[in-house]
């Protein structure tokens, strides 16, 4: 069992403090230069795989979590870069690049152990895999980049493994392609080429790879994407790809973060006023500074 | 109890109330009602939750009015009650202490579908079935299928994060609302989330999807429409033994599979709607087992093989795989049906609805039934099982002496038995006023604290459908959470 006593303690009751991760995103909707970091607990405390859920640490890397995940052949939905771990990914709260078949990071954090900017413990949502008692605090903190309290446990929903998977890729109409398949893991469009990863069963996996080449699309290995993300607007900058479907621009050059309507930004202070009356968690980060 | 119709709790005369001249003013005099017949009809949901009170019920048409309407029930400080079909079972739109109830049925427009994107603008009186309904011929579909879906709206699904067969694959309706337009308790109109991606800031659609119509009023819906699978098959194994069932539950799951669904009914459920949906259920059987599973053939032919395989090692007797599309469609008949067939073996029921870890399935369906029979009751077991949501049915006749005592006491005692199982209170019902008092079973004063500043930033006044979810604070007037049972609910 996890014991976030001394994860508590290292936030304390008053002060400015952060929660550092892996440092992967470290950028993102600010920065705390200066203030007092602490680190979430590390581990895998339980891997139900007949439960599909696992609890974990949230300073566990995803790399660490992922490996004892696949000895059952499972995965969790979330993405991030090497060295990333589980709470700043979440924190982050950026889909998985197989959203098709994965879902949404939203839809993966079932219970988070957390300590309020009052130094106290509570839990958000529950263990199991549906749950509706109560408020979805959980969907609240995905995404919240630690300012709305700090994660130290969490309970994830973990998916089966796909048998197989094949990245395709090819100059053809993004629709003709996605009109070949069955809810394609990912379609990538980088203005010229469409590149597609299905997966599923073995057999299905090799009908849909035969009707892509159908269309002239050849096997190709997982893209390097550009690092940053931006919101889809209807023009492609360049060098940027875009997930299609997913309204996700990867591009070169960081982008400005998207306009946050003046009642919607208001909503979202009295949120974090609501949890955060000093403003003491992460107080250099803003979610509405974060693009897409 | 009762409290006369033309005079309120406060003593005013409805007539006179300054808040019904007001709404008037807004709305129009023909889409205010304060008259009994009104002021009834709105006073309870499709739960067991008798007593609420309504005071004025307004039927806005569109977003503008339902903001006029909140803003002007605001401004005279009084509280007021979203609701649509009525069909929630758990009171969540059962008004307490004469509130304005704020109706959304005759929002009922579907103002766009994308079919390329794959999303569509609705509006929340939109019943759910007739989304899914007006896509035919697209390839698309709306995935929440509440049993109740050809009567409840997706305002309600959007309030009470509804669940469904389907959900087990496809996620509860959180997963398929992109944004939503939302008139804030002060009357205040904001779209959070987005068509596409995250939105930029918090995920504030993700925290008001479920808020049971404590956080304001969805007053228009983007939803995200799923592919239609190219190929479905539809198993039904049945067993001698209901915990054969479970088993075969838990192992399916455990051998890392997701069907699209996996419901459960027993014997008594069998036999009560297999005259209505002649689906062949074997009515001898304890227990039967759907299984529903979508995608690419040979995946299919795969699944089906691995789960025959463990049904008859789990003691399955047949598994039988629907041959027609009208055998698939009876045998879900049968199981959408369930609730309206009940009343052939006692005349009220009360519905149950809590989640237990799938890996338990069959040890706390044991204790489910040994809870029931050591108080002398009916149960009826029909349940989402792949996701461990249990829906215990217990039956009774309320006119026999001290039977509601036992009825509660059993009610208890299997949300007891679920969170003590590592479950939780509800799976897709909600909290509403009935699971209210048993918030703290599951959540430390710590954690309803954290939940309660969720409410606060939307709600700061506190007029939102108050006295519902959590609990201290106010009460609900004279309102009883078990009574007499109402007809015609879904599970």
């Amino acid at each position: 069992m996890i014991d976030l006593t001394a994860f508590r303690d290292d936030i304390g009751r008053s002060d400015r403090v952060c929660v550092r991760g892996g440092g992967t995103r470290w950028g993102v909707g600010g920065d705390d230069a200066g203030v007092r970091s602490v680190s979430a607990p590390v581990g895998v405390e339980a891997f139900e795989p007949a439960e599909m859920t696992v609890t974990v640490g949230a300073g566990t890397t995803l790399a660490a979590l992922s490996a004892v995940l696949a000895e059952h052949g499972q995965e969790v939905a979330i993405d991030g870069p090497v060295n990333s771990t589980v709470g700043g990914a979440l924190m982050v709260g950026r889909n998985p690049l197989r959203r098709g078949r994965l879902g949404e990071v939203a839809d993966v954090l079932l219970q988070a152990d957390c300590v309020g900017a009052d130094g106290a413990v509570f839990t958000a949502g529950g263990p199991t895999v549906k749950n509706v008692t109560g408020y979805d605090l959980c969907r609240l903190l995905v995404g919240s980049l630690g300012t709305l309290a700090l994660v130290g446990r969490v309970i994830l929903r973990t998916r089966p493994l796909p048998e197989a998977f094949a990245w395709m890729s090819g100059a053809v109409e993004t629709r003709k392609a996605v009109g070949a398949l069955y809810r394609p893991a990912t379609v990538l469009w980088d203005g010229i080429a469409t590149t597609v990863r299905v997966e599923g069963y073995g057999d299905d996996v090799n009908e849909e790879v035969g009707r892509l080449q159908t269309l002239g699309m050849v096997p190709t290995g997982e893209p390097l994407l550009p690092k940053e993300w931006d919101r889809w607007t209807g023009v492609l900058p360049v060098g940027g790809i875009l997930e299609v479907g997913a309204g996700v621009v990867h591009r070169p050059d960081a982008p400005e973060a998207g306009k946050v309507a003046v009642g919607v930004r208001a909503l979202g202070e009295r949120m974090r006023d609501s949890f955060d009356p000093t403003r003491r968690l992460n107080p250099g980060r803003d979610p509405h500074r974060v693009s897409a | 109890m009762s409290v006369p119709f033309t005079r309120s709790l406060l003593g005013r005369i409805r007539g006179d109330d300054p808040l019904v001249r007001d709404l008037k003013a807004v709305l129009g005099r023909g889409r205010v009602e304060i008259g009994p017949a009104a002021l009834n009809l709105y006073s309870h949901d499709a739960s067991v939750t008798r007593g609420g009170h309504a005071g004025i019920v307004c039927f806005p048409e569109n977003t503008a009015e339902v903001s006029a309407c909140v803003a002007t029930t605001a401004l005279h400080g009084r509280p007021f009650v979203p609701r649509g079909a009525g069909t929630g079972l758990s009171g969540g739109a059962v008004p307490c202490d004469e509130p304005v109830m704020v109706v959304t049925t005759r929002m009922d427009t579907i103002h766009e579908v994308d079919v390329e994107r794959r999303l569509a603008w609705v509006g929340p009186g939109v019943v759910n079935l007739d989304l899914s309904l007006h896509l035919e011929g697209t390839g698309l579909h709306f995935a929440p299928d509440p049993s109740s879906q050809q009567a409840c709206t997706i305002g309600g699904n959007v309030a009470n994060n509804s669940g469904g067969p389907h959900c087990l694959l496809y996620g509860v309706t959180s997963a398929h609302v992109l944004a939503v337009e939302v008139v804030l308790p002060d009357g205040e109109v904001v779209v959070i989330g987005a068509e596409e991606g995250r939105a930029t800031g918090y995920d504030l659609r993700g925290a008001f999807v479920g808020g049971e119509g404590t956080l304001g009023i969805a007053t228009k819906i983007c939803v995200r429409l799923t592919e239609d699978p190219p190929e479905v098959a539809t198993l039904l194994l049945d067993f001698e033994r209901v915990q054969g069932a479970a088993d075969t539950v838990t192992a399916v799951i455990a051998d890392g599979m997701v069907p699209a669904a996996l419901e459960i009914m027993d014997q008594r459920v069998v036999e009560a709607v297999e005259p209505f949906a002649g689906a062949g259920y074997p009515t001898d059987a304890a227990a039967v087992l759907i299984v529903e599973l979508d995608g690419m053939p040979a995946g299919i032919a795969a699944a089906i093989a691995r789960i025959e395989t463990i049904g008859m090692a789990k003691g399955a007797r047949t598994v039988r795989v629907a041959a027609t599309e009208d055998e698939r469609a009876r045998i879900w008949k049968g199981r959408k049906s369930a609730f309206g067939a009940i009343a052939v073996i006692k005349p009220d029921y009360y519905l149950n609805d809590t989640v237990i870890p799938r890996t338990r399935l069959a040890e706390v369906l044991t204790r489910v039934y040994e809870v029931i029979e050591e108080r002398d009751l009916i149960v009826m077991n029909v349940f989402h099982a792949g996701d461990g949501n249990l829906h215990p049915l217990i039956l009774y006749d309320g006119r026999e002496p001290g039977v509601m005592e036992r009825v509660l006491e059993a009610g208890e005692e299997i949300v007891r038995i679920s969170v003590e199982a590592g479950g939780v209170l509800s799976g897709e019902h909600g909290i509403g006023l009935e699971k209210k008092r048993f918030m703290s079973l599951q959540f430390s004063p710590a954690d309803l604290e954290a939940q309660e500043r969720l409410r606060r930033a939307f709600d700061v006044d506190g007029l939102a459908n108050p006295a519902k979810v959590l609990p201290g604070g106010a009460s609900c007037g004279h309102v009883t959470t078990l009574g007499q049972a109402p007809e015609g609910t879904w599970v």
